[in-house]
């Protein structure tokens, strides 16, 4: 049996019947991660002394207890950028290089208390800037399915590693769509839940009012699994909410009769490719044959969402990043001269390109006689936004789209020209413009490479998302193929 | 002959007072003064990565507070903003404050002026805001303490309503003495807890366009504010009429030289880019909030003033100075009631008690004799048992040991003297001495008679009643 | 509204960057581009919209004033680039 081939849920099942032991599981992926990450590149840190030790204090609980609930000493990957206490926290980026953190995020906590085993610290485009994962300061990740092609961003590495069996479970973050879209790159689900669903204290902040913790899992019911392992209000965090979090497994059904599916016709233009397109129009038949009644609808604004995304995400980065200045914890310049010299050699020589152009673009948003025209602005079409899907909401349960407009490109393909890059986000931003939830699933492939199909939902119904996905994926075989690593 | 210019100052104070809350504006950390450097810490107020704010409710009570006591409208839908700029005190390199919607707006303290008038000041509006942490600077580099780092603040805006240096020290002096009123903050311009800086500009009397103004920084304490402002509305004088240009600077008020000096030109950090926080949410304060917070607010030092006057019947000034610190208004009615004489009990604090206190560096609340006890002493000289020149003996003993007077009376042995028969005897004693002294009376010398009774008073020890004294001389010497 | 060198020196002081003059080329590029796409939004008639600060709307967070321990001081220390004692040190700061 290998054990690292197994779902979170499967393996839940056996550990919890005594027929395998977390610390043969731990052992299992970091056997695994020993002789395929130096192909794949997703970890940065690998911390296979403390999971050992973990997993050893899990196996006498459970002998103890009877039974390990929650995620059931499954082991779970963590992006690096959110904090574990004791480990590394570099956000991809040389600037953060050598900090440990002191804390422990709420997530991590949670997936602690969660009988969760952590395995160690992922790869990711440098402070979640990116959509390829070749922002790293680091080293590359390359898309299990054909090392040509990246696993897309920023959680790259996160997507990347359930993709080749690294870990069942692993946590990303979206700012733009950073968990969906590498999930749909690399054939895996992902899910970005509603603002305000899952804590992001201990987060390293990107776009404050962008920033969720995402779940990453082989299938719906892993996703879920892991997902009401962390969701919940945190009084550390105050932008989390009272609404209580549902029992997803009760989502976890084929039967979506009567649910009305909106589809926007502003997510099928131009821009997307016809065998990307092919493979949605299937998927939509499948679940219009589970018994989901389907609809054209409209969005006019989405093609206002991406320029409103990059003036708020990167306005909030430049005021983020700021405390990244050398002075309590990471990379001081040995050229500094004075106090004012510190701040612009340290951080001069620890961001790479794109954060730097990011910060630059914020901080010009935010400025002097430019605020009203760019922040301000984005905040109103923020509004607007928000007001077009609820619009829908009122009628339909779920909206249906391509995850991306492609499938995985070549690395450096989009290197050069920076728009070309941000304009790939273009069916993911809106949603975290506006704050709602939604999951991708793979639903197909194009020349090798996996094709995501996502669900978006209405605020707090993440219940609704892992049913529709859940009565999609129990109709196809997507979620069974394996990625042969080369 | 060319009329000489006559300018006007036009004055408007910043005021920023620490909040008395157990714990920081967005953390659980402690506030207390002192402690060993960066102990008082955590990730939050730290800066670390992945820390978010977690905001104080007492801090936006107070804010409220202070802005009902300063007689503000409360901003009913506010929220929390950011003020980027980066310093090593400051760990996020932006400030948790409020930018386009302070908590309070609108509202106006009255100060009283030499003649006796009052005059309405205005308040432009009142946000709370983080603190910074403390930089110490030494040979071997800058040293950051980050305990002060998120200490809640409130910041108090005034309108340019000030015309004199004057007036801004009263304007200081009422706010001070409102919000330690309050509660809301101990108001001690020494340590810190209250900071005033002031915005100073000069424009042609009976103009109504204002000059450029300049921000003075530094000013320590009520003298240096009103010094600063004379020296700095001097020099713009001086300037303008010199025909030089203004400009709008910082400056540093050096109180050991007595001059300001342009700050470290900071033309880059006015771009503050003050955007929402948010990771804060927004502020909706009703008006049941409201009013339940105004219902905490204790009677202000104006509401005091006035009351003293109309139910102690005492002078206006002295209603004025008693009120200015709540400690001290609290000790003169007790010691009022007490003593059942307001006007003894008026100028013993203003007068001999609070000569001592600053003599010994002391504050009302650490006074080691009781209201009561004060009452007990004017009750003793009232009733003619001591007089009032033992009595300021009596008191500095009170002061020193905090032993009541009636004990202190008894041990010194300072019952005041009132039997004319032993006087009458010390009288003659004291004129049969002293012949020389009669004959210069009999020349019309009538000075002679203070030193007589003052050569009694000295035979006495002080305790003969010193109106006896006076009659029996007068009447014996004639007698010679 | 078209990004000049001006114009990047400034922002570039107001975020602690520095960049040769071949970068600084670069960014005109990159920010007018951006900035150019960014015009959109002005497509949109925004005048009688609020604006929306949280994507879903909380009000009245607090936390209550109770004393939580703070963190040791070897924490603060041990990711310290430069300390002396308890303190942190930096370059010294000219006034």
């Amino acid at each position: 049996m290998e054990l690292h081939k197994l779902k979170a849920h499967e393996l839940k099942k056996l550990i919890n019947s005594k027929e395998v032991k977390v610390e043969e599981v731990t052992n299992a992926f970091f056997n695994r991660i020993d002789t395929t990450d130096d192909k794949i590149g997703a970890y940065l840190y690998k911390a296979k002394e403390e999971a050992i030790l973990n997993a050893k204090r899990l196996d006498n609980k459970l002998g103890a207890e009877g039974k390990l609930e929650g995620l059931g000493g499954v082991p779970v990957a963590i992006k690096d950028n959110i904090s574990v206490k004791g480990m590394q926290n570099t956000c991809g980026s040389k600037i953060l290089e050598g900090y440990i953190s002191p804390y422990d995020a709420t997530v991590t906590e949670r997936i602690k208390s969660s009988n969760g085993i952590i395995l160690g610290k992922l790869n990711m485009d440098e402070f979640a800037m990116g959509s390829s994962n070749e922002n790293s300061a680091y080293k590359k990740v390359i898309n299990p399915w054909k090392k040509e092609y990246v696993p897309g961003g920023s959680s790259g590495a996160s997507a990347a590693a359930v993709a080749a069996f690294e870990s069942p479970l692993t946590l990303g973050t979206e700012t733009g769509g950073s968990v969906r879209q590498p999930s749909s790159f690399c054939g895996v689900v992902g899910l970005k839940p509603t603002y305000g669903r899952i804590s992001r204290y201990g987060v390293t902040a990107f776009g404050s009012t962008l920033d969720q913790v995402g779940t990453i899992g082989r299938d719906v019911e892993d996703c879920a699994l892991l997902t009401g392992a962390i969701a919940g209000i945190d009084k550390m965090d105050f932008t989390t909410v009272n609404t209580p979090v549902q029992d997803y497994s009760k989502s976890l059904i084929k039967d979506i009769k009567g649910k009305k599916i909106g589809i926007p016709e502003e997510y099928f233009g131009e821009g997307l490719d016809d065998k990307v397109r092919k493979c949605i129009d299937e998927a939509i038949r499948v679940l219009e044959d589970n018994g989901a009644i389907v609809k054209k609808i409209s969005l006019p604004l989405t093609e206002y969402s991406l320029a409103a995304y990059y003036i708020i995400s990167s306005a909030e980065a430049s005021s983020n990043l700021a405390r990244f200045d050398g002075i309590r914890f990471g990379h001081r310049s040995k050229d500094a001269l004075d106090a004012i010299d510190i701040y612009t050699k340290s951080r001069s020589e620890g961001f790479g390109k794109e954060v730097k152009r990011r910060i630059m673009l914020g901080t010009y948003a935010l400025s002097s006689g430019y605020y009203d025209a760019y922040y301000k602005k984005a905040l109103k079409v923020r509004n607007l936004i928000k007001q077009d899907f609820a619009k829908n909401f009122e009628e339909f349960d779920i909206l249906v789209s391509p995850t991306s407009p492609s499938t995985a490109f070549k690395f450096g393909e989009k290197t050069e020209d920076v728009l070309s890059m941000y304009l790939s986000d273009v069916y993911t931003v809106p949603v975290n413009i506006a704050g709602l939830p939604a999951i991708s699933v793979p639903c197909g492939f194009v020349n090798g490479l996996p094709v995501g199909l996502q669900f978006i939902g209405n605020y707090f119904r993440e219940d609704v998302l892992f049913n529709m996905a859940y009565s999609y994926e129990a109709s196809t075989d997507w979620h069974k193929k394996s990625a042969v690593i080369e | 002959m060319v009329k000489k210019m006559e300018y006007e100052v036009v004055i408007g104070l910043e005021v920023h007072t620490e909040l008395l809350t157990k714990t920081k504006m967005n953390c659980g950390c402690i506030t207390e003064f002192g402690g060993q450097p960066n102990t008082h810490v955590c990730p939050v107020c730290m800066g670390l990565p992945g820390s978010l704010p977690h905001l104080n409710k007492k801090v936006v009570e107070y804010g409220i507070r202070a802005g009902l006591a300063l007689n503000c409208s409360i901003t009913k839908l506010g929220r929390m903003d950011r003020k980027n700029f980066f310093y090593p005190d400051t760990p996020k390199n932006y400030q948790i404050t409020q930018d386009e919607l302070p908590l309070c707006r609108d509202g106006h303290i009255e100060i009283e002026l030499e003649d006796g008038s009052t005059k309405k000041i205005g308040i432009e509006r009142i946000h709370i805001e983080e603190d910074a942490g403390k930089l110490l600077h030494t040979g071997a580099g800058t040293l950051v303490d980050f305990n002060r780092a998120g200490v809640p603040l409130a910041e108090i805006v005034s309108r340019p309503d000030m015309r004199s240096p004057k007036e801004a020290v009263k304007y200081l002096e009422m706010v001070k003495s409102i919000l330690s009123c309050t509660g809301v903050s101990d108001c001690k311009m020494e340590e810190g807890s209250l900071r005033c800086d002031a915005n100073v500009s000069v424009m042609e009397k009976g103009s109504n366009t204002f000059g450029i103004r300049t921000e003075i920084k530094n000013m320590n304490s009520f003298k240096a504010l009103e010094k600063a402002i004379n020296y700095e509305t001097d020099r713009q004088i001086k300037a303008l009429e010199a025909g030089e240009k203004l400009s709008q600077d910082t400056r540093r008020w050096d109180d050991t030289k007595g001059i300001t000096t342009v700050m470290r030109s900071k033309e880059f950090a006015n771009d503050y880019r003050y955007f929402p926080e948010g990771d804060l949410v927004t502020l909706n304060i009703d008006n049941q909030w409201i009013e339940e917070i105004r219902k905490t607010i204790p009677e202000l030092p104006r509401e005091k003033e006035l009351r003293f006057v109309e139910q102690f019947q005492i002078p206006r000034y002295d209603a004025y100075v008693l009120t200015i610190t709540m400690s001290m208004a609290d000790f003169f009615e007790k010691t009022a009631k007490a003593s059942d004489d307001a006007k003894s009990a008026s100028n013993w604090l203003m007068g001999d008690i609070s000569k001592i206190m600053k003599e010994n560096a002391t504050w009302v609340e650490d006074l080691k004799f009781t209201p009561e006890q004060l009452g007990e002493l004017i009750k003793l000289i009232n009733a003619k048992t001591i007089s009032n020149a033992i009595g300021k003996k009596v008191i500095v003993e009170m002061f020193n040991t905090g032993k009541s007077p009636e004990i202190i009376v008894k041990e010194k042995g300072l019952i005041q003297n009132s039997d004319e028969g032993e006087i009458l005897d010390i009288v003659r004693k004291v004129l049969d001495a002293n012949p020389k002294s009669v004959e210069d009376f009999k020349n019309g010398k009538n000075r002679v008679l203070g030193f007589i009774v003052g050569v009694i008073m000295k035979e006495t020890r002080g305790k003969a009643n010193p109106q006896i004294v006076n009659k029996l001389v007068n009447e014996e010497i004639k007698k010679y | 509204m078209s990004v000049t060198k001006n114009d990047v020196e400034y922002v570039a002081e107001l975020a602690r960057l520095s960049f040769t003059e071949k970068e600084k080329h670069e960014l005109i590029g990159d920010l007018n581009s951006v900035l150019g796409y960014i015009e959109k939004l002005n497509e949109l008639d925004t005048k009688d919209t609020d604006i929306i600060v949280n994507p879903y709307y909380i009000e009245n967070k607090f936390r209550e004033d109770e004393v939580e321990p703070s963190m040791e001081l070897k924490y603060v220390l041990e990711n310290a680039p430069q300390i002396l004692e308890e303190y942190i040190v930096v370059p010294k700061i000219i006034e």
